[in-house]
This record gives C-alpha cells, sequence and structure tokens, in this order.
C-alpha cells in the first residue's frame, strides 16, 4: 500500500527493473530443491515485490549472480530471461551435491559537496576514487551489500558451499537447508563479514501469502554465536531476512548489508 | 414482545408506505488497532452495507493511499479482497464523499448523513467493514444493523480490526 522508502531502498532500486525508489522484498523461487537422479535442472525466479514469491512489482537485475557447484568451483546459469515482473534463468546440475545460487550486490554511495552544492555518487570500489572529485567536501561514503540465495542438492546433501567468504551478512546452515521437514527445528549460524552476527533479528515469511488472510510472519533473533533455531510450522518455500545499517568499516565506510535467504520445507 | 412486534410492523409499514426511510444517520466508529511492526503501514478500509445474503448494497468508505502520484495507490484496493469482489471494481475512484485517505490507528468514526442513504429500503442488514495492510493481515467484520429505526449494533476484529459499532440515529 504505502511505498515507504526505507534504508534499503537504493538497493531496491538498483535491483529492480524499472528503476524505482520504493522497498521491496528481494527473494529467488527455486522450481525445486531436493532432485535425484543422475542430472537434473532446476529453474529459479527472482523478483523484487512486496509479498515474497508473488512477483507483482519488478524482476530483480541479476548482474552479479554467484552459482557455485557441489566442489565450490562456478557454474553458468543457462536461458537467462528478464522480464517485467521477473527475471529467470536455469541451472543444470551436472554432479551431484548441494549447490549454492547467489546474487550478491556490492555497491557504494557517496554523498559529498562541491562548490556548496550537495551531490551524489554509486558505484563499484574501483570506480570510487575517480568518482568523488579532488575539491568534494563533507564526503560521507557507504557500502551497501545484498546477498540474495538459495541452495539446491542433487542426489546425496554435501556441504562444501556453505563456507561464508567474510563479506557482509551470509548465513551458514548448522541443520542442511535441503533437509528441512515441517515440524522439524532447523538451526543456522548468522555471520557478518565472516564474523557471528550477534543479536539481530531475522525475518521468517512463508510462501502463499496471497491464500491466507494472516501474512503468519515470524522473527527470531541471533544468540552470542550467531545461531538461531526455526521450527517450521507446516511445509512452504520460506524467506529468511536480516539486514544490518550503518555498520562501521574500513577508511570510514559506513556499510549497510543485507541477507535474504529462501529455503524449501518439506511435508 | 408486543412492542417488538409494534415496532417491526411500523418499520414494515413505513417502508412499504415510504418505500425508504428519511432523515436518519448512520455512524460507523472503527478501531484501528495499533500494531507493533517495524514496517506498520496504515490499513487500507472498505465499508459497505450489505444484505443478509451478503449481496453488497453501497459501499459507504474506502481509506486508501491518496497521496501518491498516478493514482498507484489504487494498485492495492484489490486486495481489500471481499469489497472488491462485492462492488470495488465496479466503482471509480476517487470518489466523492466515499473515498479518503488512510486512517491512524485508534477510534476513527464516519457519519453518513441520511441523504445519501436515501435510497435504501427499511430492513435488516450488515454493516461490513474490511482492512487489508500492507506486510499485514486483512480481516472483515459485519455488524448487523437495522435501517428504519434508531438502533446499534457492534462486533470486534481479532487481527487487523478492533471494535465497530453502527448506531442509526433518528
Amino acid at each position: 500500500m504505502k511505498k515507504t522508502v526505507f534504508a534499503l531502498a537504493a538497493v531496491a532500486a538498483l535491483l529492480a527493473a524499472p528503476m524505482s525508489a520504493q522497498a521491496h522484498r528481494g527473494w529467488i523461487q527455486p522450481s525445486s530443491t531436493v532432485l535425484s537422479g543422475a542430472e537434473g535442472w532446476v529453474s529459479f525466479d527472482l523478483a523484487m515485490s512486496n509479498g515474497v514469491f508473488i512477483p507483482d512489482h519488478a524482476a530483480m537485475r541479476v548482474e552479479s549472480l554467484t552459482i557455485l557447484a557441489p566442489d565450490g568451483s562456478p557454474a553458468e546459469a543457462q536461458n537467462l530471461s528478464r522480464g517485467r515482473l521477473r527475471q529467470t534463468f536455469d541451472l543444470h546440475l551436472d554432479k551431484p551435491g548441494t549447490w549454492k545460487v547467489a546474487n550478491v550486490l556490492d555497491f557504494y554511495n557517496a554523498v559529498y559537496k562541491q562548490g556548496g552544492e550537495e551531490k551524489r555518487w554509486r558505484g563499484t570500489a574501483a570506480e570510487m576514487a575517480a568518482g568523488i572529485p579532488a575539491d568534494a567536501t563533507d564526503v560521507t561514503r557507504s557500502r551497501t551489500l545484498m546477498r540474495v540465495e538459495t541452495f539446491v542438492t542433487l542426489g546425496q546433501p554435501t556441504e562444501t558451499v556453505f563456507a561464508p567468504t567474510g563479506q557482509g551478512l551470509e548465513l551458514v546452515p548448522v541443520t542442511h537447508p535441503n533437509d528441512l521437514v515441517a515440524g522439524e527445528a532447523a538451526t543456522f549460524t548468522l555471520m557478518l563479514d565472516g564474523k557471528p552476527a550477534a543479536n539481530q533479528t531475522i525475518t521468517i515469511a512463508r510462501s502463499g501469502l496471497r491464500y491466507r488472510d494472516n501474512p503468519e510472519e515470524t522473527t527470531v533473533t541471533t544468540g552470542a554465536d550467531g545461531g538461531f533455531s526455526v521450527t517450521w510450522p507446516q511445509a512452504g518455500l520460506y524467506w529468511l531476512n536480516a539486514a544490518v545499517r550503518d555498520v562501521a568499516g574500513t577508511d570510514g565506510v559506513t556499510v549497510n548489508a543485507q541477507y535474504n535467504g529462501v529455503v524449501e520445507v518439506l511435508p | 414482545m408486543r412492542r417488538l412486534t409494534l415496532a417491526f410492523s411500523t418499520t414494515l409499514a413505513a417502508g412499504l408506505v415510504a418505500g425508504a426511510v428519511h432523515a436518519a444517520d448512520l455512524t460507523v466508529t472503527v478501531e484501528i488497532p495499533r500494531i507493533s511492526s517495524a514496517s506498520y503501514h496504515r490499513p487500507y478500509v472498505a465499508m459497505w452495507i450489505e444484505q443478509a445474503d451478503q449481496t453488497a448494497v453501497q459501499t459507504l468508505a474506502v481509506w486508501y493511499d491518496t497521496k501518491l502520484p498516478n493514482g498507484e495507490g489504487k494498485d492495492w484496493l484489490k486486495d481489500l479482497r471481499t469489497w472488491w469482489r462485492k462492488g470495488g471494481r465496479a466503482m471509480t475512484l476517487p470518489a466523492d464523499g466515499v473515498s479518503g485517505a488512510t486512517r491512524a490507528p485508534g477510534r476513527q468514526t464516519v457519519t453518513i448523513p441520511a441523504a445519501r442513504l436515501r435510497n435504501l429500503p427499511a430492513g435488516q442488514y450488515n454493516l461490513v467493514v474490511e482492512a487489508a495492510r500492507e506486510l499485514g493481515g486483512r480481516e472483515a467484520v459485519r455488524v448487523p444493523f437495522r435501517w428504519g429505526a434508531a438502533n446499534t449494533g457492534r462486533a470486534a476484529g481479532t487481527t487487523e480490526l478492533g471494535a465497530v459499532s453502527v448506531a442509526v440515529t433518528r
């Protein structure tokens, strides 16, 4: 309804196409997460929208797609197609084990004054030195790191792809994310820059929002070790979100980080 | 018992003779609950009168985000699912005296002047209030009331709406 602009609106604006200045949830929806056989295909939808898994706003940009095969090597998305409401692509699972499919956005914003006029800049780390003029004053710089990811498994689950990169907010599964069952508890660890992220709020939203009146969204807070546990009330796709803002970074650059993970819970 | 019968037949007679009831106002009071949420948005709300068989008779009020450019606030009117299906989709908004901005949590009162209900035949109706909130839930509350004589009705929601009361005053 009312489209409120909140801190990560910039992320939404960058990820969404067409450009918009509204805050929406970023999500990735796998067509399946548990596969058997010698090989398999999974199709993914990615979008920014108000309700998770309801593509009613804008497709997500995927210029920064990072797919890891079970051995940790990079894999390629196929059949990329950007629709108005959702981006899709396919992944050929040609090796058994667990794959990590992530879209990771990493960009910098700067606000500065030049000749008494306030100006803004956005770009990558490499572009920043050239992007901010030498006579700029009152420069404030921030970095935005947003991860949208899911896991899929062909055959026996493996754990090689769980290793965090040490950049921004990440989820390290303790319970395997392709081994989740309704009524059972699962444990994860939230990491910020490779270290446990204590006392952070995780928002948990379930698919099928359109077909019920109560969103049945829940939150859980991470412990001192960054750990949290979820007992899945029922089967479905679940969206796990965490966000930190204005974290002090290196060279006076503040960091805004967000994690959006999707897991499937089977009956 | 006698008085009740008398009142009922008077109403019937008035309805039969006049065809409609004049000079009665309808006042609806709705409690919009205060909901603690990191991303709270005021709910969209629709109010309408329906017959006992749930046929919609007349929309009384629609509160939505009227300030967004290009009427974008209308994109979410369909989330008032029941109202949308029963009449909202046939309306053109904004509508004078019906549509307005969303309202803050707390007690909100709407008075419908008699003139706007001049075509409503006397009888038993439900006043329906439906609320839908972005990143929140949806709820509809039905309050029975009688049109044709002074009376009040009340009901309450449990999630997106609090107490709802209807008063017909002569």
